[in-house]
């Protein structure tokens, strides 16, 4: 898997230094890919070593929304409700064929923990709407039968 | 013909690697800008005309000009990359494509400006921008472009990749700073502005990422010419990005000024399936709505705030006569609704009360005092709120209302869409 930490170069600069707060959308991140979600004794964890009360890591973890406090599917589909998206067909009707096929509901993991189907704002992909990304792989110009492929490749997979 | 100045590398195969970009007259600029005095290189942006290209249009070598000049006071130099305003997507394709241009116009701006320390603040989905950059940085330090001593100019800076995570509002530049510092994306209260109290307390200047890819052109060939292109106060090259129902969405970079039938008809192949054009949103979602008969307005800063719009990002959302403009309107404000940071009222609230209003009128269910309430609330939300996003929230329900009030009429006494088809889904969740 690859790493998502997102601050790598090292620098000794003093503007970092005693700023470990700075660093708490890193820590997460890194939690997040470790245990799949931010649990409570995740972000305990996180907390204890940035020093940070875990008060302060649960408002900036609840803040934002690709960090998430409930267990996630091992996919998480994302389906763009933007407007460039809906324009050329996508959007509700994406959300619909999908939450079809896995019968879940926006929200909701399947029952075997391998999807988690989620409704999300614009992706920086309107020019090649419809937009749907699964973690973090973007997919353009869905249509629903790459939708079919889509799944059906990632229902093979382990 | 205009040759393309910022998007033109991004075609190239392995346009993100330093090689590539080095083969391509690749940091030339920070050459000649290390041979200039900060002082010369905030004069030649100034003079350039560069207005910022991350929606507010700022002159930005004034901005660096409000820096302070105390060498001993830390600064900060923070490009922000936060796109996620539906219909905008230029900054995914620079960031993506070719990010050593971007490291060459952060390197001269905090030359010019005495900052040591970078940060790039990538928006959280951008996965992909982010895994190129931490490769880009690596190797801008190994060639020496980063780092101590910068090609042996006695100046040093040091660079590092920070990822968002999911929070359109991190866009507002002091939402994206409490950001960085770890902390939820609550906007601060401005003033002071970042230039004086920025990051950790510091001094940062704060770009757009588009505006920094300016920056080596402007420097290598020369204010007059950057100033040579556009309109009179909109200056420079643009990336457009255009969607919606044209032939061939995607981004072009054209002269500021291009009018909006040359980019829709000329570059964008034209509308879908050969319709006729309803409305377009000039500037991305928080930018009032135009009409078809705007065709001939050039996409400029002070030609669109002439017809009551706004350049914004530059991203037009094409909508044809299939198009029901009160769920367009529906549409935006619940993206607004959704992304409201929630710390004041009129903003958090209000977004909601306009987004209810508008679900209403586009179910069917909407009464005849609605438009007058939808836009009573606009004008208690646009300009009382903490950040501009209650400004930018109210333009997509109230632009709608005055240019397509018909609509809306059609709406109330017909309980459906005037063009038919449209979609519906369940209220916003509280
Ligand atoms: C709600 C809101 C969202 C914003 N989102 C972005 C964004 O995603 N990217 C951006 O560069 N500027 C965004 N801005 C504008 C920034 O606050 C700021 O003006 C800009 O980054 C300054 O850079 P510039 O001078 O190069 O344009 C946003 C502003 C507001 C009010
Ligand atoms: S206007 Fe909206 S986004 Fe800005 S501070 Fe208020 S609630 Fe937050
Ligand atoms: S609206 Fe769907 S990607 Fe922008």
């Amino acid at each position: 898997m690859v790493a998502t930490s997102p601050i790598t170069t090292q620098t000794d600069n003093p503007l970092q230094d005693g700023r470990k707060r700075a660093m708490l959308l890193a820590a997460l991140y890194i939690a997040q890919e470790q245990f799949g979600w931010l649990s409570e004794e995740a972000i305990q964890r996180v907390a204890e070593r940035l020093n940070l009360t875990v008060g302060q890591v649960k408002s900036t973890a609840s803040f934002y929304t690709m960090f998430k406090l409930q267990p996630q599917g091992k996919y998480r589909i994302q389906v763009c409700e933007g407007l460039s998206c809906y324009l050329v067909g996508g959007a509700e009707p994406i959300i619909n064929y999908i939450a079809e096929k896995l019968g879940i509901q926006p929200g909701e993991t399947t029952p075997d923990g391998k999807f988690t189907l989620e409704v999300v704002q614009c992706l920086a992909a309107c020019g090649t709407a419809p937009a749907v990304k699964v973690n973090d792989e973007l997919y353009e110009n869905m249509t629903f039968s790459a939708i079919d492929q889509l799944l059906e490749r990632l229902q093979q997979e382990n | 013909m205009f040759e393309p100045v910022l998007t033109r590398n991004i075609h190239r195969p392995n346009s993100e690697k330093i090689y590539t970009y080095l083969a391509n007259g690749g940091y030339e600029a920070v050459r000649l800008a290390l041979t200039k005095s900060p002082d010369e290189l905030i004069d030649i942006v100034k003079r350039s005309g560069l207005r910022g290209r991350g929606g507010a249009g700022f002159p930005a070598g004034v901005k660096w000009g409000f820096m302070p000049k105390d060498p001993n006071v830390p600064k900060i130099v923070a490009v922000n990359t936060d796109e996620g305003e539906p219909g905008t997507f230029k900054d995914r394709e620079i960031v993506e494509r070719d990010p050593h241009q971007v490291i060459e116009g952060v390197i001269i701006a905090s030359y010019a400006v005495g900052a040591h320390r970078a940060y790039v603040y990538i928006r959280g989905e951008f996965f992909l921008g982010v895994k190129r950059w931490i490769k880009a940085i690596a190797d801008a330090y190994e060639h020496g472009f980063l780092g101590k001593n910068i090609l042996g100019s006695g100046f040093d800076l040091d660079m590092s990749v920070h990822r968002g995570a999911g929070a359109y509002i991190c866009g507002e530049e002091t939402a994206m700073l409490e950001s960085l510092e770890g902390k939820p994306g609550n906007p601060r209260l401005k003033p002071p502005y970042p230039a004086q109290v920025g990051l950790f307390g510091y001094p940062t200047l704060v770009h757009n990422i588009e505006t920094l890819a300016c920056i080596p052109h402007i420097i290598l060939r020369g204010a007059e010419w950057f100033a040579s292109i556009g309109t009179a106060e909109s200056k420079g090259p643009k990336i457009f990005s255009v969607s919606g129902h044209v032939n061939r969405p995607g981004n072009y970079e054209l002269p500021l000024g291009t009018t909006i039938g040359e980019i829709i008809y000329e570059h964008a192949g034209g509308i879908r399936n050969g319709k006729k054009l309803k409305a377009v949103i000039p500037g991305g979602a928080s930018t009032p709505v135009l009409t078809a008969e705007h065709v001939n307005v050039p996409m400029a800063f002070e030609t669109l705030a002439a017809v009551g719009s706004q350049l914004g990002t530059g991203a037009m959302i094409v909508m044809d006569e299939t198009t029901c403009m009160v769920e367009v309107a529906r549409r935006l404000t619940k993206f607004f609704a959704h992304e409201s940071c929630g710390r004041c009222v009129p903003c958090r609230l209000g977004s909601r009360r306009l987004y209810e209003i508008l679900e209403r009128i586009e179910r069917g269910k909407g009464k005849p005092a609605d438009l007058d309430l939808a836009l009573e609330l606009a004008r208690e939300i646009d300009g009382l709120t903490f950040c501009p996003m209650g400004s930018a929230l109210v333009n997509p329900a109230r632009s709608t209302i005055e240019r397509f009030r018909e609509e809306y009429d059609y709406h109330l006494t017909n309980k459906k869409c005037l063009v038919g088809n449209s979609t519906h889904e369940p209220i916003l969740r509280e």
